[in-house]
């Protein structure tokens, strides 16, 4: 059996249907799965003997503004043992905005969560230090969404008073 | 500097106490390198011995406010960035003067984004602005010109009733 069907039998093995989708774009292998299992999935991927994908490269989001399900989460991880990278994309149902933190499994995905919750607005529970990453802490808005104007909201962050 | 031509057998000159301090605030203009991003590259250029800087008394880059008269702005000027350039400019000694090095400092440049000030100007008394991205160093050089143009014309008088800055303080 190879790495591919390998990964796809052993998520399917946590749960009904967990994955949802394999795509293969120019030799990247995709996995969308179901948000909820999250933990598990992570869990499975960096222990499992075989697969060990022990480094989580980035941790992102993609807002499809009018789509149904709004936000997708994308995670890029590296199995150092086989060479191997895979993307797991994980959609959120709905409007919803919240999807478990994975920084008990990979620690590295700490910042890259900070930083998905700053730019997208994306909560993740259980994030020991979900502060923003780039923008001032008293700032509102969440720039990478769609509904955010490229040239910012007026006024939302603070300037210094122009001397006289 | 042309003085000592102007020395007559008896070793003394007259002129005004206003042009001798004039003179001698645009001989040593200390600069604050704040370089943010790119623009410090041709700062650096233009102090080093190609170019020169220190033919117009400018090439001592101090890197603490407090023994600076001006301020050169290298570099894209973001909303984050903006107080820590404030606070350093409100920590120099008057007189002081500021230059906008750079498309991104004059007016935010390519930068036409929430998270870039479009024109240090919105918060700071620019001086000079320097065209280019970034801008060669002569073009830097003549920025420092421009500034020695203006000191000549001031008076000694001129920063000596100044009010305290009001500060922000947090």
């Amino acid at each position: 059996m190879n790495l591919k069907e390998s990964i796809v039998n052993k998520i399917n093995s946590i749960g009904f249907a967990v994955v949802k989708e394999v795509t293969e774009f120019r030799d990247d292998f995709c996995v969308k799965v179901d948000s909820t299992k999250i933990i598990e999935i992570a869990n499975l991927l960096k222990y499992d003997e075989e697969l060990k994908f022990e480094l989580c490269e980035d941790v992102t989001a993609i807002d499809w503004a009018t789509r149904k399900n709004r936000f997708t989460v994308v995670y890029h991880v590296l199995s150092l043992k086989n060479n191997f990278r895979l993307r797991i994309k994980a959609d959120l149902e709905g409007t919803s905005n919240e999807i478990e933190s994975v920084v008990s499994v990979w620690g590295s995905a700490n910042w890259y969560e900070r930083e998905t919750w700053d730019m997208y607005g994306i909560k993740f529970i259980n994030h020991p230090d979900l502060r923003r990453m780039y923008m001032p802490e008293e700032f509102e808005y969440h720039p990478l969404r769609k509904e955010f104007p490229v040239m910012g909201i007026p006024g939302s962050v603070p300037l210094p008073k122009q001397i006289d | 500097m042309g003085l000592e031509a102007k020395l007559t057998g008896d070793g003394y000159l007259t002129t005004t106490l206003d042009a001798i301090i004039a003179w001698a605030r645009r001989s040593s203009v200390w600069p604050m390198p704040m370089g943010i991003s790119c623009c410090a590259i041709e700062m650096m250029s233009a102090v080093d011995p190609k170019y020169d800087m220190s033919r117009f008394g400018s090439e001592v880059m101090r890197f603490t406010p407090r023994q600076c008269d001006l301020m050169i702005v290298a570099g894209t000027v973001t909303y984050k960035m903006a107080h820590v350039v404030r606070r350093i400019y409100d920590q120099m000694p008057d007189p002081k003067w500021v230059i906008a090095m750079g498309a991104c400092t004059s007016s935010g440049g390519m930068y036409r984004s929430y998270n870039v000030v479009q024109g240090i100007d919105q918060f700071l008394p620019v001086d000079v602005y320097t065209a280019g991205c970034p801008p060669r160093p002569e073009n830097l050089i003549n920025a420092v010109m421009q500034i020695q143009k203006k000191i000549d014309q001031s008076k000694a008088r001129d920063w000596q009733d100044k009010k305290a800055l009001d500060l922000e303080l947090k």
